[in-house]
């Protein structure tokens, strides 16, 4: 018998054969049940779970960009990018020399 | 009165719970004969039966009207049937010497009886049981839709949510990897 032959009767086989469509006793009541006790099958809950969802969002973005401000913050600039440093520098450059000449 | 399909998903969504009842006893035995092709142990079998219902009371929200109840719930099972097969992969990973002296035999009353035997219906059954076994998850989704209930492509790509041409190359792939199994079955017998 060729490959084919086989495969083709083993298929048959499976075709001639359906499964049941037995369902055990109570099966919808055991569903009916969890449905019941599942958390969110009512408006309320629903809406609490949405505003859940919001808080708990907005306290991760809120950390997200405590952490980039912290980082920014802790991060030293170089000191030519301080302009009122600068500033203050040349204005005052013709003090110092004074100062510094004897 | 019994209740419309529409009227129960109605009273569902409306907080109604209870009416989730009627529809589970009207669908559950294409559920449970759908769930009893993938799955062997009855255990299994209520297991993926009573996930289908509970997806479905979850994302019954989700359900339009516009494509009947039964399609939307059997899309469902069959992706339900599917998550189960790729969960359970590792236990197909045996080899063939699992097979038993009653089950070799099988082959051989396949091979000689002649067609319409009942002796040989019966060991083609047993037989392509455990040859969908050891098909990969793709493979034995494929080759059930396709080849056992005789569905189309097109319909097959709506249950599954793949596209046709994946559709039928998974189809290609999954009858070369059965015949793969059976070629290694009846060398190991033969040879």
């Amino acid at each position: 018998m060729k490959l084919k032959d086989l495969q083709e009767k083993l298929i048959q086989a499976a075709r001639d054969n359906p499964p049941v469509d037995h369902v055990p006793y109570a099966f919808e009541k055991r569903i009916s049940a969890l449905v019941q006790d599942r958390p969110g099958s009512g408006c309320i809950s629903q809406w609490v779970r949405g505003l859940w969802r919001g808080a708990m969002s907005s306290v991760a973005i809120a950390l997200l960009c405590g952490i980039v401000a912290f980082i920014l913050a802790s991060t030293p600039k170089p000191a030519s990018d301080d302009l009122s440093q600068n500033f203050e520098n040349t204005l005052l450059a013709s003090v110092d020399q004074g100062d510094s000449s004897p | 009165m019994e209740r419309s399909e529409a009227e129960l998903i109605a009273a569902v969504l409306a907080g109604d719970a209870s009416s989730f009842e009627p529809l589970v006893a009207r669908y559950s035995p294409r559920v449970f004969a759908t769930a009893r092709r993938y799955a062997r142990r009855e255990s299994e079998v209520e297991d993926i039966a009573q996930e289908v219902w509970l997806k479905a009371f979850d994302k019954l929200k989700t359900f339009r009207n516009e494509a009947p109840f039964e399609h939307w719930l059997m899309r469902m099972t069959v992706r339900t049937c599917y998550d189960f097969l790729r969960a359970h992969q590792r236990n197909r990973e045996s080899s063939f010497s699992d097979f038993s002296e009653e089950q070799e035999d099988w082959i051989d009353r396949i091979m000689t009886a002649p067609d319409g035997d009942s002796d040989q219906a019966a060991a083609a059954k047993l037989l392509v049981d455990k040859v969908l076994e050891k098909l990969s998850p793709d493979a034995r989704l494929i080759i059930t839709l396709l080849e056992i209930e005789d569905r189309s492509v097109r319909e097959i790509a709506s249950l599954t949510g793949w596209s046709v041409p994946l559709v039928k190359v998974r189809a290609f792939r999954a009858r070369g990897e059965m015949r793969k199994i059976l070629a290694r079955i009846t060398k190991e017998k033969y040879l």
